[in-house]
């Protein structure tokens, strides 16, 4: 047997979404951070260094993995679609990659939440029968996105049968 | 895109034409539901009783008691507004007082039906219907069940949905031939203390008592039979209190899980009807009937928690589409077999996958980073638990104890980690895919490969360093997903590619050696 491996799917997300993951994980490091300086500001003394220190640590972490998880994300964050399959890769500390035979979709949905209105992007979550294995592509760019859905329900209707 | 099931208003359900008349869940249901919530409500009567006005300055019981009437009058509502039709091509649910909707399945969607009679329903001669589809797997809310159907209307029922391909294929009147696959003997029960079911309804029991103490404020000290207990241990060595304590528990757990397998599996009957359907039977107070249509049955799950195994024992669950695993009113409706001896197992999981191959394989075994990892595993939850063990050093006042526990705890750790990696295999027979893993509960599954609809890779940041990945077979039967831990990429791929040939092609490259 010819050993063989699994390529990263060829296509790239939208650039864009680089600022969209990041806006997307800012609000749980400012609550962090303002609890802490609400905490600091208030009139009680005691463990002043140290709170002060745990503060710098918090702020130092939500900096490096501001700056740090949407770049390494954007290297990871891959899709690919041919008539017989949809293969995304997502993820950047794990990362994971799902294909699903066309054969076997049954809903492609695309969908816009507030954050990603605002950079121009949509993400598109293809469903099989399995509750377990959606693939879905985050950050894509809003013409590809809806060029893709359209491709993927003209090529699944030509496809009967869902293996449920 | 089809739409395989959907929720109409009643106007486009007329539109469709269909003449078959609306049918009603049994007038007996009427009986069963009160006093179902009346049962419920037990504890919440008890108290208002017993406490009355001394306690609760906000009336809790009171408002207990209001709930419960409330309860009530919804359910003589939902007779009143629930019912359902069989036409030759779908079943139909209509439901509401305010908001009607009308539940449209069709027919061909019906993977499972299952009866549940629970003592109440038993008394007055009534089940429970639920209907699996591939589709409602997915929904929060309960799909198409019925509750409260007269029992032989309900069979009926099932014999009406299950049928169709029957009909359709043989119209002979003849009754259906069926076979036995496999039944309860009764010598099985005694690896009912080893299921350790127990320990649930123990919790619940447990919880249930707190409650009560809680909420009458009764000093537990002042029972006598506690008061005598509590003093016995306090006079006592600490050593001999703790066997003492243990020994009584595992007593207690044991009797629970006995008398759980009893209730559960008195009368087990695996049958097979010569519709191709599985018919599954059981229960001593609650009785519950489960039949799968053998076309959608996906493959087994051939499991042995470390307790069963150890006295050569093991069950067998079904994977198949319209039951998914532990999931609320569907939970235990895919057992094919309850604890029994392996060979016993083995032979009913081959009988059914109609293939004994599967069962027998030799597996192939994981890379030695698999076993790597499961050693870093163990010794880190074993350094999470000497650390908590060693954190209560200096406060209780430096008893050794605690050094006793976490080295006492490291060569279990390791036991579990080769156990763990033992555990670890897979195969691939006839387009069939065997993954086994597990030590506390081995699972050893068997998925048909026309029933996988797509693959996962799974790969953290450390098993990219040890060159492994999980692979995770997703299904719309059982799990949902089924995993294959650390193997290596290569394999991985093979393992796909074998199963379903061709679909990773397009998005292969040789590989790097």
């Amino acid at each position: 047997m010819t050993e063989a491996l699994l390529r990263p799917p060829t296509l790239l997300v939208s650039r864009r979404a680089i600022f969209y993951w990041t806006i997307r994980a800012l609000p749980v490091w400012v609550v962090l951070c303002g609890v802490q300086v609400m905490w600091l500001l208030g009139n009680d003394p005691s463990y002043r260094t140290a709170r002060v220190a745990v503060l710098s640590a918090t702020v130092a972490l939500a900096a490096i993995h501001l700056i740090v998880m949407p770049q390494w994300r954007y290297r990871v964050h891959r899709w690919e679609s041919t008539p017989e399959a949809v293969y995304a890769q997502s993820g950047w500390f794990t990362i994971e990659r799902r294909i699903a035979p066309v054969s076997r979709i049954q809903t492609v949905d695309s969908h816009i939440g507030p954050f990603e209105r605002l950079f121009r992007l949509a993400n598109v979550t293809v469903t099989t029968a399995s509750a377990a294995g959606p693939v879905r592509i985050h950050g894509l760019d809003r013409n590809t996105a809806r060029t893709l859905v359209d491709d993927l329900i003209r090529t699944t209707q030509a496809t009967p049968g869902d293996a449920t | 895109m089809t739409v395989p099931e959907q929720v109409t208003t009643p106007d486009q359900v007329a539109d469709a034409g269909l003449e078959e008349p609306w049918r009603r869940l049994s007038i007996r249901m009427l009986a069963v539901h009160p006093v179902m919530e009346l049962l419920r409500a037990i504890p919440f009567i008890l108290i208002a009783l017993v406490v009355g006005s001394r306690s609760t300055p906000g009336g809790g019981g009171l408002w207990g008691l209001v709930a419960v009437g409330i309860t009530i009058v919804i359910g003589l509502l939902r007779w009143a507004t629930t019912a359902y039709r069989v036409t030759p091509t779908q079943v139909q649910v209509r439901r509401g007082l305010l908001g009607k909707s009308v539940l449209t399945v069709p027919r061909d969607r019906v993977r499972t039906v299952d009866l549940t009679s629970h003592f109440m329903h038993r008394l007055l001669g009534l089940t429970r219907v639920a209907v699996g589809t591939g589709q409602t797997d997915r929904r929060q809310d309960s799909g198409l069940v019925l509750d409260g159907m007269a029992a032989a209307e309900g069979a009926h029922l099932r014999e009406e949905l299950l049928r169709r391909s029957v009909v359709a294929a043989a119209p002979s009147a003849q009754a259906p031939r069926e076979t036995v696959v496999a039944a309860l003997d009764p010598a099985w029960i005694r690896y009912g203390p080893f299921t350790l079911s127990g320990l649930v309804t123990i919790g619940v029991v447990a919880a249930f008592g707190w409650r009560i103490i809680n909420e009458t404020h009764i000093n537990p000290d002042q029972i006598t039979v506690v008061h005598n207990a509590a003093g016995q241990l306090q006079r006592v060595p600490l050593a001999t209190a703790v066997a003492e304590v243990l020994v009584v528990g595992l007593i207690i757990v044991a009797l629970f899980s006995t008398v759980g397998y009893v209730l559960a599996y008195w009368n087990f009957k695996l049958t097979r009807t010569a519709h191709g359907t599985l018919h599954i039977s059981r229960g001593l107070i609650t009785t519950r009937s489960t039949t799968i249509e053998e076309r959608r049955l996906r493959g087994v799950e051939y499991s042995e928690p470390l307790l069963l195994r150890a006295v050569g024992a093991a069950r067998a669950v079904a994977i198949t589409t319209g039951l998914r695993v532990g999931r609320g009113a569907e939970r235990g409706g895919t057992v094919l077999l309850p604890p029994a001896p392996a060979v016993h197992v083995r032979r009913v999981a081959a009988d059914v996958l109609g293939d004994a191959v599967p069962i027998s394989v030799p597996l192939a075994r994981h890379p030695r980073a698999a076993l790597r990892r499961r050693f870093t595993r163990a010794l880190f939850g074993w350094l999470v638990l000497s650390g908590l063990a060693l954190g209560l050093f200096w406060p209780l006042g430096h008893p050794l104890w605690t050094a006793y526990v976490a080295l006492g705890l490291l060569p279990l750790f390791l036991l579990l980690a080769v156990d763990r990696y033992r555990s670890l295999g897979h195969a691939i027979v006839d387009g069939r895919v065997i993954f086994r893993q597990g030590s506390l509960v081995r699972r050893r599954y068997m998925i048909d490969g026309t029933g996988v609809v797509g693959w996962t890779m799974h790969q953290s940041f450390f098993q990219r360093r040890a060159g492994v990945l999980t692979l995770t077979a997703t299904t719309a039967a059982g799990r949902q997903g089924y995993q294959l831990l650390d193997v290596t990429p290569a394999t991985a791929v093979a393992i796909a590619d074998e199963v379903q040939p061709g679909l990773l092609t397009p998005f292969l490259t040789a590989a790097r050696s």
